[in-house]
Formats: C-alpha cells, sequence, structure tokens
C-alpha cells in the first residue's frame, strides 16, 4: 500500500535529509528518523541501515530508537488516518463507546478501514474539556461520534484528492 | 468598524472555529485569531469589540450557519454579554495566562501592548544572581508534578561552569542549556498546550529570563507530536522573536545570547520524565536516568541543564514584572502563587482556571465547573494526571495545593482535575492504569515493565471472581514492589489510581463481570 501524499522511497533524497543533520546535531539519530518519516510517511529499514551508517552508531541502536517510539512507523501511513484517545478524561464522557462503535464501522465498511488504517491506541490529545476527542488526518476532533468522524474523513479525502 | 475575534485554539478549532472565522471573513468582517479564553464549554466562544484594543462582548458555541444567517447580535440566544465579566473569568487571578484569550497569539506589537517583556527587560536590568534571587523568594515550585523550588534548581546550575559536551575535547564549546518539558502527557491536562498556543512568546521570555538568570546560551522546548498547533504556533512565534531581537545575539541591546529550538517528541508518555526527555533529546530510546548525577550539574549532553515544565518558566515574566513578594502573597503553606488548573472529562464548564493556591477541589469543581456534564451524580475525581488518586465525592474539601493533596492520598501533578460520573466501573479505571504502565514503561525497571503487566492479569482475576481475596493481596503487594522498587513517577505511582480505586471503590471489584473481549 502506498500513499499518494508521499514521495517513494528514494535513497538519495534521505541521505540529504540525514547529512545536514548528522553534520550540525550532537545527538541526531531520533531526529534522522524523524526527518525521513516526516518526508517519506514511515521509515524504511534501508533508512535504518543508512541511518546508523551516517551516525557511526550499530544498526541495533537505530533498531532500538525506533521501535522504542509509538510514533514511528515501517509501513506507508492510511491516506486518512483516524485516532481516538483512549485516556481517562475522555473514557469519562464515553470515548470507550465511540472507539468500539468506530471499530464496528470500520469492520462493516472495509473500504473506510483500509482508508482510516488501524486506530492504534493515543493517549491524550489536550481537548480534555471537550471529548472525546479524536485525530483525523492531523486535525484534532472534540465531542467525537461516528457520525462527525465520517463527516471529517470524507472532507480530509476531498481535500486530500483536490490536492 | 468592529474587530471580531475567533480563537485559533486546537480545542476551539475541534469544534469549527476554522469554519466560523471564514464566514465573518467571507461577510467582509475583520477577524483576528486570538488564543482561547479557556472557558472550553463555549467553543467557539466569539468576541466582538468596537474598536480594536477595547471591551469585548462575546457569543459562545457560534456556527457558520449562524454567521451565514446574519451577524450575531444583543439579541441573539447565545449572547453572553461582557466577556471579562463572566463569573468564570471574573472569579480568576491570571499571571501566567493573564494575554491567553485576547492576544493575536504571534503579533509582537500586541504582546508588548499587554505588557510582554516587562519581565525580561527588568530581569536584564538586574545580574543573574539576583534574578534567581527573585524566583526564589516567590516561592515557585516546579509545576511538572514534583514541586521542587525553581529558584534553587536554577541557583544550582548558575553554580556550574558551562561545559563542552560530554565526549568532545576540553577546549570544544561550552554550553548550558534551558529545556522545557513541554511532554504534557497527562490526561486531563492541556495548559502546557494553549498556553503555547495563546501566548508563546510568554514562554519564550521565561526561558530567556532563565538564560540570563544561569548563564544558559541554548533553549530547547520538547514539545510532544501529539500537539501539531502548539508545534506550529511556538515555530511561528521563535522566528519571529529572532526577528524582534528577542532571542539571538545581543538580546534587546544587552550582552545576553541565547536562542531557542523546538524538539518533537515521538509519542512517548515517560518522556515527560526529565531524564527520560534528555535521552530523547539526546537521540536515544526514552529510558529513565538513575539519578545522581542532578541535571542541573550534569544534564544534556553532560552540560548544566535548567529543566522546568512550560508552566513553571512561564510564571517567570509575571513574577518578574509584578514582583516576587506580590506572588509569594498569594496561595498557602509551601504552595505560593498561582496554580493553572485544569478541569476536564464529565464536566459541565470545563476550561482553564488560574486562581491562587488553596482553592477546594469541590469550589473548582461545582462553583467553577458545574458538576458533571451528563448530569449524572459525580462519582470519582482523578486529579494530577494517569498516575494520580481517584478521590470520592466525600473527599474534595480539600485544598488544592502540594502538600494538602499528598496528606489526602493524591496529588496535584500538573493540575488536572478529572471527573466521572456514576457510569464509571473503577475496576475497569484500575486495569486501564496498570495496563496504561504496560504500553508506556520505559522497561528499565522490572517492577515497572514485569509488574504492570501482572497487574493487569491480577485485576483480570478479581474481576472474573478467581480467587478475589488471594489476589487482591497479590495485587496490593505487587503495587508495593512497583511503589518501592522502580526508578521513576511511571512505576512508582502507577498504585495511586490501582490502590485508590480498590480501596475507595471496593464495590466495583467485587462483581463479577463478563469480560466483553
Amino acid at each position: 500500500m502506498s500513499n499518494a501524499r508521499y514521495p517513494e522511497w528514494q535513497a538519495e533524497a534521505a541521505e540529504a535529509l540525514i547529512a545536514p543533520i548528522v553534520a550540525s546535531e550532537p545527538g541526531p539519530v531520533l531526529l534522522c528518523l524523524q526527518a525521513v518519516q516526516g518526508h517519506f510517511g514511515y521509515v524504511p529499514g534501508d533508512a535504518v541501515a543508512m541511518i546508523a551508517e551516517a551516525c557511526n552508531v550499530s544498526r541495533a541502536d537505530v533498531h532500538g530508537v525506533f521501535t522504542f517510539y509509538a510514533d514511528l512507523r515501517d509501513t506507508p501511513p492510511p491516506a486518512v488516518p483516524v485516532r481516538l484517545c483512549a485516556a481517562e478524561a475522555c473514557q469519562a464522557v464515553g470515548g470507550r463507546d465511540v472507539k468500539a462503535e468506530w471499530a464496528k464501522a470500520c469492520g462493516d465498511d472495509a473500504d473506510l478501514a483500509a482508508l482510516t488504517g488501524v486506530d492504534e491506541p493515543i493517549f491524550c490529545l489536550g481537548n480534555c474539556a471537550l471529548g472525546p476527542a479524536a485525530l483525523v488526518d492531523g486535525e484534532l476532533m472534540g465531542c467525537a461520534d461516528v457520525a462527525r468522524l465520517k463527516a471529517a474523513v470524507t472532507q480530509a479525502q476531498a481535500v486530500g484528492e483536490g490536492a | 468598524m468592529s474587530t471580531w475575534f475567533v480563537p485559533r485554539d486546537a480545542a476551539a478549532r475541534s469544534m469549527g472555529a476554522d469554519a466560523v472565522a471564514n464566514a465573518l471573513e467571507a461577510r467582509g468582517e475583520t477577524v483576528i485569531r486570538n488564543g482561547s479564553r479557556g472557558m472550553l464549554w463555549m467553543e467557539p466562544l466569539v468576541e466582538r469589540a468596537d474598536e480594536r484594543h477595547g471591551p469585548r462582548v462575546g457569543w459562545s458555541n457560534m456556527t457558520a450557519g449562524q454567521i451565514d444567517a446574519g451577524l450575531p447580535n444583543e439579541q441573539s440566544d447565545n449572547f453572553i454579554g461582557a466577556v471579562e465579566e463572566v463569573d468564570y473569568l471574573a472569579k480568576q487571578n491570571r499571571w501566567i495566562y493573564e494575554r491567553v484569550g485576547i492576544t493575536d497569539p504571534v503579533d509582537p506589537e500586541d504582546y508588548v501592548a499587554h505588557g510582554g517583556l516587562t519581565g525580561l527587560k527588568k530581569a536584564l536590568a538586574m545580574s543573574g544572581s539576583d534574578v534567581v534571587q527573585a524566583v526564589t523568594d516567590s516561592g515557585l515550585r516546579g509545576r511538572g508534578g514534583a514541586g521542587f523550588p525553581a529558584g534553587i534548581k536554577w541557583r544550582t546550575v548558575a553554580d556550574q561552569a558551562p561545559a563542552p559536551h560530554a565526549g568532545e575535547s576540553r577546549n570544544a564549546p561550552a554550553h548550558k542549556y534551558i529545556c522545557v518539558n513541554a511532554d504534557e502527557g497527562d490526561s486531563g491536562t492541556f495548559a502546557d498546550r494553549m498556553l503555547m498556543e495563546g501566548d508563546p512568546f510568554c514562554l519564550l521570555e521565561g526561558m530567556t529570563i532563565a538564560a540570563h538568570a544561569v548563564g544558559a546560551d541554548r533553549g530547547l522546548v520538547y514539545l510532544r507530536s501529539e500537539y501539531p498547533d502548539a508545534i506550529a504556533t511556538l515555530q511561528s512565534a521563535i522566528w519571529i522573536a529572532r526577528e524582534q531581537g528577542w532571542l539571538g545575539d545581543s538580546i534587546l541591546g544587552s550582552d545576553l545570547c541565547f536562542d531557542v529550538e523546538i524538539r518533537i517528541g515521538a509519542g512517548s508518555y515517560v518522556c515527560g520524565e526529565e531524564t527520560a526527555m534528555l535521552e530523547s533529546l539526546e537521540g536515544r530510546r526514552g529510558m529513565v536516568r538513575a539519578k545522581p548525577p542532578l541535571p542541573a550539574i550534569k544534564g544534556l549532553f553532560g552540560t548544566p541543564t535548567v529543566i522546568n515544565n512550560v508552566l513553571t518558566i512561564a510564571s517567570v515574566p509575571s513574577i518578574l514584572a509584578r514582583g516576587a513578594e506580590a506572588y509569594a502573597a498569594l496561595g498557602q503553606n509551601r504552595s505560593l502563587g498561582t496554580q493553572v488548573f485544569q478541569l476536564a472529562g464529565n464536566i459541565a464548564r470545563g476550561g482553564i482556571v488560574e486562581t491562587a493556591f488553596g482553592i477546594s477541589a469541590k469550589a473548582l469543581i461545582e462553583d467553577f465547573g458545574g458538576g458533571t456534564r451528563s448530569g449524572r451524580p459525580l462519582r470519582a475525581v482523578q486529579i494530577g494526571g494517569p498516575l494520580g488518586a481517584y478521590l470520592s465525592p466525600e473527599k474534595l474539601d480539600v485544598a488544592m495545593e502540594y502538600e494538602a493533596l499528598i496528606e489526602a492520598g493524591g496529588m496535584i501533578g500538573h493540575g488536572g482535575v478529572v471527573l466521572f460520573d456514576d457510569s464509571v466501573n473503577m475496576a475497569e479505571q484500575a486495569r486501564f492504569a496498570m495496563d496504561f504502565c504496560v504500553e508506556e514503561s520505559c522497561g528499565k525497571c522490572t517492577p515497572c515493565r514485569i509488574g504492570a503487566v501482572r497487574g493487569v492479569e491480577t485485576i483480570d482475576k478479581i474481576r472474573a471472581g478467581k480467587d478475589v481475596e488471594a489476589n487482591t493481596e497479590l495485587l496490593r503487594d505487587l503495587c508495593d514492589v512497583m511503589t518501592q522498587g522502580s526508578l521513576c513517577a511511571m512505576g512508582g505511582l502507577t498504585p495511586n489510581p490501582v490502590l485508590s480505586a480498590l480501596n475507595t471503590f471496593p464495590e466495583d471489584f467485587a462483581s463479577p463481570v463478563i469480560a466483553t473481549g
């Protein structure tokens, strides 16, 4: 699966991203991983080896950093990622129910599931007075329910295709 | 001609503020995107002033549809009158948040017109040591949760010589760092986010004062990736501050050289722990470090480092501007000054309440918060984030300050207050606390890494009615091991919500439940 918003993996472009970070930053590994993901949408295995080489550390060291952080991924992201807050303040206003209803909606609709990806746990979006909170394609939503989520996905998809 | 104000804060945007601003602009109106007033149940809260800096009236829960149908007026159902006379705001005492909601967050002229830079100018006219003394005299304590006196931490860093990065030669450039912890991961807290989105120059001014006070040359803000709006706003503010000469070389014509950069987190709660944050800033796994050495002596890259929470640093400009004595006159006992409380969860009027320490939890929840959003009876309140205890409604006379909350079995944490109505199952909340620790433990300490997994299993057994007595004893024993045997608060405080749920709401653990998968 690929994501039209991000360029295909290209080693030379990745090297051009990494080199200035390694040259100027005293602790470059995480910054390199974030730069690669920011550009390509994910961190392919080739990038791990490349960063290890550039930073003069072992591949295991880079892999260790990569696997520690929940944000970093080794597959391209879905076109319109949807994530629902799983933390206490949203639980207090029915967040668990909305999560379950959203999972069911994605279970019933394979296209929606493919479009929005797995709702990986995310703990707190800082919208704790207006929960349940969700992040739809990077945009914060308050008082989320399945109908509003679906509408936001449709809108984000239209914007993405228009771009 | 009137000026309209529509918040650019993420919470307001999450309720449709952008569409409202667009609708006003489509009618040819002048729109300023301000920060949020912090009355979040009213968002989008739209305000109108007849003159740019004149008094404002407001309308709550505005929609683009209402604007399209005609500009709102004093007869509209959602008209709230003079915004600053709304009880919720009028009863607060705002220091850190003095400009949030009033100014355009990225307009430097607006910042100065509303008192910005007063603190920095005063600080630059003083010696660094005198600035440290003023912060000490103010009684300011860390707002991240631990409550360590900021002045003592600053003094320790000020007393160190700048050092080259670890591993570099002794002749390499020497540094001290100001690291701001903006990894606001506690559920129920959003005051750091709203400050960075609503008055980012205040944070930068506070960091610059700290740099002058301790002799630091570099600043980093470790900001969580879950806050894209805060990242964008703070980054804009940094660029503007450099243009204005508020950051960089010879700041405001002085000999102070200091610059700030943002570092973005990568989705790890434990990186809010200060030593894990340092590891992450150094590009490694966010594993907690043993102390000593203290970060104030050997911190980021082995250099002397001030690590403060956003609210701690953002308190400093107003302390310098209005005087340490005036600040220390607020609050009670060893909790002086103001705290930015955040009312969240199942609450009718959620948002920001900045007021002196010592207000009762009950006053916050009832007088400001208006009770539960659902209208059902209040069952439990979690104060101080996911590692804070669950308190029953009978315990809410407690004063909101560091020591009184500890005495009541809780903690103030980052000032978050999360309400739950009577539909909550407290055994499920206890299980979640352990499960959260499974997800977020850095893995360094065995009691936290393994104990949390066993904790989830044991709570599941209790809820399923298996050997309830023996398993409850086992759970208590496990909590004891986690408390005593973990380096940091992740494993050490996870037992707080678990045991408080078990002790205060035992009936929720007693009834066997059928697992729903």
